[in-house]
């Protein structure tokens, strides 16, 4: 097993090496963050469980593999859109495809979108909008604090773009399918940007998936930054094989009386690592932040959340809920700060656990940072299994006990999808849930949206 | 409330005094500054120790040398000079004491400033003191009382000479020499402590008392309590520590350990005063300490209750191990910090037996520009069913400018386990204030009626003597603002 010293050392060549491939056609911009950042990665490199944010997740395995980087843009052979038609019902979305962290060249012109608005690959917003793309690019993400981050940062060449100018309101969501497809194992870097100005509204459904059983590695970075009065939902379904590692940073930067939502769903996945970052920078913010996962076999899911408080008279809630089977792993740790000065603070923070099995583990660590005295904050873990009284209260009404258990389940993740703002989305991650409790996506490489494949 | 009378109530409180910061004029006998394997043969020298404490201590020097300082803490601690410090130094004395006539004047002087029951005349608060003064313990009261029933209550010294066999059988045994920089450093320093032995089946009949009292300049003082409870007994141990005020900062770093068998119960009391510097932060102790006990026979019950006023930097963790079926740990604390100080403090609960429980019950008060974290650890082993705990961490703020932090951790390995923890952090509410001032309360009085019964909780479980005592400490932390 190769060590953390030689994985770095394997990065830092790629980097050298591939200096040319990884400037060319990326903006100056672009370019002079990555250099930063890299100098930062060789002092971070790749985080170990001597990191305390990383004390849980071990990436050492995930990363010591000999997995193919693409530095450019792979024409890929057959029409994504053909494969990809999503059929959920009375989910009207306006879809982008990303393969392997790259804006998919053949993607339908998005033609029903408001005026202004701009869907596109980062690299291609960087050389044709580059006041909007200079001012955001590079500015929320904090290569300095996560060596992934950092990575991402050096080696990013392409995501996605999106630009919601000020007042537009798009009522479809838009739904963003990222594809792994490889016929090698391969490391993807995909950096998002979303930039949602003044009273705009958007929603964005982000899905994840792997076409094929290659070994997979993502690291993807989103940025995003909402404007005052501005409304943002973002919701990521994680619905990947076993083989494959997902590494996913979300970093918001929230202005003077946003409403941001995040609601992320961990269905399936090898190794799952989330990085959500908050930043509440104006006053009367609200930051909803939600997630769920439910692992099975040897999965392994770790949440990490960051809240930061930094000006007066904002609220959070923070909500993490998780079903573990099998042999699975997961860790949550979430983080409050209260800055000093952000009086009238209200902060909730909360994260339930079922066990179901005795091999499963469940590692918690709600914390608190608070340097104002004028605010309410709590926090609460627990960690359990099934209430027996309820049990026996469905029995009595003659259920059987494997529906009975199904139906409790069901109503313990489901505290987490109602806070979904799309009804269709709502009810058909009700139905995946559903099914996927009782065990019948065992192994899925098809769209969780039950795309034809 | 009003903004400038609750500014004027927060004035009052960083303007209390510490009371005990007296120096009592005592010659010292020690041994110079610095730190080496030539300082470590000479303490236990000095001490009289057999050969295997030598070897512990040096064995524990040598491990520390390859061991960093933590910084995981959220404390900031500015860097520590283990060179500069005086690892011995004790009151300077002459033959053995048998009775409190031969006890220096000047240190009965200093603990009856102190009010502890170190003269027998005392003999009415039936409480057995052993007094440790820098590093040396100058007195155990009661010592033949105790004796009768089979108790062995005496200075760690003492054991060593005494009860060699006990000793070497059960010191380290729960934090071991490596456990961490501070509990190595101990091992490889200490200099005196505390040493209970309860034999099985014994009730002990009075409780046990240790204070602790830094006096000479620029020393640290390490000292190590060792608690054995064998099958069916039981035993209430109280610490207490003080230190005089100065503008250098002293280091503390103790180890206890305590070991419950069978059905035997332990509880453990601790008031900490330790002086906390003076309003800009200068000076004070930085108090590291070591505490775990370990529950390692069947029902084995042992209780941490702790009211922590003092240091400039308290990194302190009691944690307990519940290694016997159906064994159970509680912890109750109240941390008050104020000014300048800064506490990282917890519990760690293990459960590793069947049917273990455990309960954690922190209460953090901070003021001025103080920083208070609570850091805890509960851990279910993947062997262990039907564990069960609850953790409760509140913070209460007075001040703007004051920090309160929360930093739980939970490791839940098996599916049979019932785990929760709830926190909250908030200041004290207007409309509690305005309910008392309605009822003819003043607003000062208020607070402190307030603090009073939101600490109440753990004080409610300490002795009835520290109790009293906990209660008068935190108006004095607390000074102006409670009543």
């Amino acid at each position: 097993m190769a060590n953390i010293d030689t994985i770095n050392k394997d990065f830092a060549d790629l980097f050298e090496q591939g200096k040319e491939l990884l400037s060319n056609g990326s903006s100056d911009c672009m370019n002079k963050t990555r250099e930063k950042a890299f100098v930062q990665f060789q002092e971070l490199g790749v985080p170990t469980r001597v990191n305390e944010n990383y004390k849980y997740t071990n990436l050492i395995p995930a990363f010591d593999h000999p997995y193919n980087v693409n530095l450019r843009y792979m024409e890929v052979d057959v029409d994504l859109n053909d494969i990809f038609q999503c059929d959920v019902p009375e989910l009207d979305t306006n879809m982008v495809l990303l393969t392997n962290g790259w804006f998919y060249g053949n993607n339908k012109v998005l033609t029903e979108l408001p005026e202004g608005v701009i869907v596109c690959g980062v690299q291609e917003a960087a050389q044709k909008y580059p006041d909007i793309f200079n001012a955001h690019y590079g500015k929320y993400a904090k290569p300095e604090e996560d060596g992934i981050v950092a990575l991402n940062t050096a080696l990013a060449k392409d995501g996605l773009f999106i630009y919601v100018p000020k007042g537009v309101v798009i009522d479809k969501p838009i739904q963003v399918v990222n594809l792994l497809r490889s016929d090698r194992d391969l490391m993807a870097t995909q950096r998002n940007l979303f930039v949602i100005e003044e009273n705009a509204q958007a929603k964005i459904i982000v899905c994840d998936h792997t076409l094929t059983h290659h070994k997979y590695l993502s690291n993807s970075v989103t940025e995003v930054n909402v404007a005052p009065n501005a409304v943002f939902d973002l919701y990521t379904l994680q619905n990947q094989h076993l083989n494959s590692v997902i590494l996913n940073s979300i970093f918001i930067r929230q202005d003077k009386h946003s409403n941001v939502l995040t609601n992320t769903i961990s269905l399936y996945g090898g190794t799952i690592r989330n990085n959500h970052h908050v930043l509440l920078d104006g006053e009367h913010c609200e930051n909803n932040t939600y997630g769920m996962y439910l692992m099975d076999n040897k999965q392994h899911v770790d949440n990490f959340t960051s809240i930061d408080h930094s000006k007066p008279n904002c609220l959070s809630n923070e909500h993490f809920k998780g079903v573990m089977d099998g042999e699975a792993t997961a860790a949550f740790a979430g983080r409050i700060y209260v800055r000093r000065d952000a009086q009238k603070t209200l902060a909730y923070q909360s994260n339930n656990n079922l066990l179901l099995s005795d091999d499963a583990q469940i590692n918690t660590k709600p914390q608190l940072i608070i340097d104002a005295d004028d605010v309410k904050c709590s926090h609460g873990a627990t960690v359990g299994q099934m209430d027996e009284d309820a049990l026996f209260y469905l029995r009595a009404r003659g259920i059987d006990e494997k529906e009975a258990r199904q139906m409790l389940m069901f109503a313990f993740a489901h505290e987490i999808i109602e806070k979904i703002r799309v009804e269709p989305l709502k009810d058909r991650i009700d139905a995946l849930v559903d099914t996927r409790l009782r065990g019948e996506i065992s192994k899925c490489n098809t769209c969780a949206l039950a795309c034809k494949n | 409330m009003a903004k400038e009378e609750q500014d004027k109530i927060l004035d009052e409180v960083t303007q209390s005094d510490y009371k005990y910061g007296f120096v009592t004029d005592i010659e010292n006998d020690d041994i110079g500054r610095g730190l080496s394997e030539d300082v470590i043969r000479m303490i236990s020298a000095k001490k009289n120790e057999p050969e295997f404490m030598l070897e512990f201590r040096l064995k524990a020097y040598r491990h520390w040398l390859t061991m960093k300082m933590p910084e995981w803490a959220y404390l900031k601690i500015p860097e520590i000079n283990y060179q500069d410090i005086i690892y011995y130094s004790s009151p300077k004395q002459k033959a053995k004491l048998e009775s409190m006539d031969d006890v220096d004047p000047e240190i009965r002087a200093t603990f009856d400033k102190l009010g502890i029951p170190l003269d027998e005349q005392k003999l009415l608060s039936n409480v057995a003191v052993d007094v440790v003064m820098d590093s040396s313990s100058v007195k155990t009261t009661f010592k033949q009382a105790l004796a009768e029933k089979g108790v062995i209550f005496c200075s760690f010294s003492d054991a060593v000479q005494e009860h060699p066999d006990l000793i070497q059988e059960y010191m380290g045994t729960v934090v071991p020499i490596q456990d961490n920089f501070f509990a190595a450093l101990n091992s490889a320093v200490f200099s005196d402590g505390s040493f209970v032995y309860i034999p099985k089946g014994v009730r002990c009949p009075m409780e046990l008392s240790t204070y602790f009292r830094i006096n000479a300049e620029n020393t640290g003082q390490f000292e190590r309590t060792l608690i054995v409870c064998e099958d069916d007994s039981y035993v209430s141990y109280l610490e207490g520590c003080t230190a005089p005020m100065r503008d250098e900062n002293q280091l503390h770093a103790a180890i206890v350990e305590i070991i419950v068998k069978d059905n035997a119960e332990v509880k453990y009391s601790t008031v900490q005063n330790w002086y906390p510097g003076n309003k800009e932060g200068l000076g004070g102790i930085y108090n590291f300490v070591t505490k775990r006990g370990i529950c390692e026979g069947k029902n084995a019950k042992l209780m941490w209750a702790q009211v922590e006023t003092g240091s400039a930097v308290t990194w302190k963790y009691p944690s307990t191990i519940l290694k016997g079926d159906g064994s159970s740990s509680e912890f109750y604390s109240v941390a008050v910090t104020n000014n300048h100080q800064q506490a990282d403090t917890g519990s760690k609960m293990i459960h590793i037996g069947n049917n273990t429980k455990s309960t954690i019950i922190s209460k953090g008060i901070s003021a001025g520009k103080s920083s208070n974290s609570y850091r805890g650890l509960v851990k279910v082993t993947k062997n262990c069913e039907g564990a069960r705990n609850f953790s409760q961490c509140d913070s209460l703020l007075l001040g703007d400018k004051c920090g309160a932090h929360t930093f739980p951790y939970l490791e839940i390995g098996n599916k049979s386990a019932k785990v929760e923890h709830e926190a909250t952090t908030s200041k004290i509410g207007e409309d509690q204030i305005f309910y008392c001032n309605q009822r003819g309360i003043s607003t000062e009085d208020a607070i402190g009626l307030i603090v009073n019964g939101y600490a109440k909780e753990v004080i409610n479980k300490m002795p009835m003597e520290f109790a009293v005592e906990a209660q008068k400490l935190l108006a004095i932390s607390l000074e102006g603002s409670v009543g």
